[in-house]
């Protein structure tokens, strides 16, 4: 297993490489000389703030220079330091918030496991049964669900017509006044609406890939041998199906990675949370290069991250990954 | 006898009589297997009646789009305005109308942007195999790492939002799919022995690949194309909604959800239409990227 570990995370290092190399273009990919463009449209960078651009970057010199300068930088997690009036480094900026929108991926994600893996189990136990019909409907429904748009949805019915939950922001504004319980209580409403609609697109995916892999599955041979031996079908379906059926859904984990943290930038400016997306589209909008630079790379990272995780957790599950 | 699927969509390419009577036989096929499944012609019907309110937009709009009138702001629906008025007093109904427009150019050209790439960088890829192949494969692998909002939003950044840059921000990062089809479809073509014969009769590389290879190759894509379009218009919409997309009074799904939320505590309208617009696009672009899979490969569907 641990040859296994330490082989996978040597892939990691091109893939990191790679990954500098992608987000050096997009700053790069501006028309004309980077220094002359990202000032000049830009009227929030101050002579200071183009000074820092021209340091981080080392813009006069040439590209490869340019490039290996700012890897260097990375190594020691410099992203430089924010366009905006405080002039923080980035890296700060960006670990104050990861925790937020780890947090709350996290909890969309065991939402979404909790709700779709029984789902998909059911439908795929019963195919075309009355249950397998409606799900499918609903799947559908989610596929084709623009995610914001459905959190408008949220707001307008919880928020605003039933007036049962916040709709912004992560705490009430007498949050400091609370009791312990209150406050967790505060932090629960405040984050039910986000979670829930990040939530949804997830648990239609989720349902319909777990569905299809549980078909698979239960037309193997060993499942007919399996009840061939009069095991109960709760047996059947639970440990013999459902361990193998999951097997591709750990896969799936990871892929779903790189949605997930995307879809914060949807959540985290619809509800005002306070989290990386956010911070992504306050950058964007004040053309905070710096800013927007380091977070394409850390979300990039992250997504790596879940990519190893994923395989780590199927090499657990299956012996036949990690022995070759 | 091996018929190629591209006969399907490229029915003229082959001039001998015999093939023409099986390639006419083949789409026959696939028009009929589309036609019994109801989602797909429901699909289908709806594209088209989407592609028909767009370009006659200016014929069936009650108002002009942009006219505002600020003695009729935030109206809730009525006979006058059936889907209401914004906080300008503009008919909501004829923005959503004009702003099919927005979503169908966007849909259409980046994803032609992002099948030409993809095309391109598969056929490459697993045509030549090897390096070639390692090198583009591990670039797609590459891209799949960034997550696609933050890629996007980062570009923008740079080249400033316009409807122009979101088109072609949002090609270049959705080829990565339809790079993977093409590539594992050569894979499995160049070693058939109507490209032995091919070569053995001393085409270049280039007709290979582009008269034999690839026309064979192009039934996925179809697919694959047509689910974009949904991805597409999606993100435009979300791009619009953030401001970074299309730009006011330009009308756009997108845009006018932003309005929506901004006015959400007094004016459900004007945040509930635009968004069933665009679910109800996207669920016929999926119903009919789904209706054609199945018809292309009847095994599919259970």
């Amino acid at each position: 297993m641990l040859v296994y570990l330490l082989k996978r995370m040597a892939l990691m290092v091109p893939m990191l490489l790679g990954i500098t190399l992608v987000s050096f273009t997009v700053i790069h990919l501006a028309p004309g000389t980077p220094v002359e463009l990202q000032t000049t449209m830009n009227p929030k960078a101050s002579l200071e703030a183009q000074n820092r651009l021209k340091e981080l970057y080392g813009l006069d010199k040439p590209l490869q220079v340019q490039y290996w300068d700012w890897l260097q930088r990375l190594a020691r997690l410099d992203f430089g330091r924010s366009f905006s009036p405080d002039g923080r480094p980035v890296w700060d900026k960006i670990k104050e918030r990861i925790g937020i929108t780890l947090a709350l991926n996290l909890m969309s994600l065991l939402i979404i496991l909790a709700v779709a893996v029984p789902l998909g189990v059911l439908a795929a136990v019963r195919p075309h049964s009355w249950f397998d019909k409606a799900t499918t409907l609903v799947v559908f429904f989610g596929f084709a669900m623009p995610s914001f748009w459905l959190a408008l949805l949220l707001i307008m019915f919880f928020g605003v017509y039933l007036d049962w939950l916040p709709i912004s922001g992560l705490r009430s504004l007498n949050f400091p006044q609370f009791t312990f319980w209150q406050k967790v209580q505060d932090l629960a409403s405040h984050v039910t609406l986000p979670v829930l609609g990040a939530a949804f697109g997830g648990l239609a995916v989720w349902s319909r890939y777990t569905r299809g892999s549980m078909l698979e599955v239960i037309r193997q041979d060993y499942i007919t041998a399996a009840r061939a031996k009069g095991l109960p079908e709760r047996t059947v379906v639970f440990k013999h199906a459902l361990r193998n059926a999951l097997l591709p859904v750990i896969t799936m984990l990871g892929l779903s990675v790189p949605g997930l943290i995307g879809g914060s930038v949807i959540f985290e400016t619809i509800f005002a949370i306070p989290g990386m997306g956010q911070m992504l589209y306050n950058a964007v909008m004040a053309r905070d290069y710096p800013l927007v630079m380091g977070e394409l790379v850390i979300a990039a990272v992250l997504t790596l991250m879940g990519n190893l995780l994923a395989d780590v957790g199927y090499a657990l599950a299956d012996p036949r990954i990690r022995t070759g | 006898m091996q018929v190629p699927n591209s006969t399907l969509f490229f029915p003229n390419r082959k001039p001998k009589t015999e093939n023409r009577k099986l390639v006419s036989m083949k789409r026959r096929e696939f028009w009929a297997r589309l036609r019994r499944n109801r989602m797909a012609v429901a699909g289908l019907t709806l594209v088209l009646g989407l592609f028909v309110v767009a370009i006659l937009a200016s014929w069936i709009a009650p108002y002009d789009p942009n006219q505002i009138d600020l003695k009729q702001v935030l109206m809730p629906p009525s006979s006058g305005h059936l889907l209401g008025t914004d906080m300008l007093g503009r008919d909501v109904l004829s923005r959503i109308i004009f702003g099919s427009r927005v979503s169908l150019l966007v849909g259409f050209v980046a994803v032609g942007i992002a099948t030409l790439i993809g095309l391109v960088v598969g056929s490459l890829a697993g045509y030549y195999g090897g390096l070639v192949d390692q090198v583009l494969m591990r670039l797609v692998d590459l891209m799949l790492c960034f997550p696609t909002l933050f890629l996007i939003l980062a570009v923008i950044a740079v080249l400033g939002p316009s409807i122009w840059n979101i088109m072609a921000v949002i090609g270049l990062t959705a080829w990565m799919g339809v790079a993977r089809l093409v590539r594992a479809e050569f894979l499995s073509l160049r070693e058939r022995e109507f490209v032995a014969a091919a070569r053995a009769l001393g085409a270049t590389d280039a007709r290979l690949i582009l008269r034999h290879l690839l026309p064979n190759a192009l039934a996925p894509v179809m697919v694959s194309a047509t689910l974009g379009v949904a991805g597409a218009i999606l993100t435009e919409s979300f791009l619009s909604f953030l401001g970074l997309g299309v730009q006011p009074p330009t009308p756009s799904w997108g845009n006018i959800l932003t309005a929506g939320q901004a006015n959400i505590e007094i004016a459900w309208w004007l945040s509930f239409f635009p968004g069933l617009a665009i679910l109800i696009t996207v669920m016929s672009y999926n119903l009919l990227g789904e209706g054609i899979r199945e018809a292309i490969d009847p095994r599919l569907s259970e």
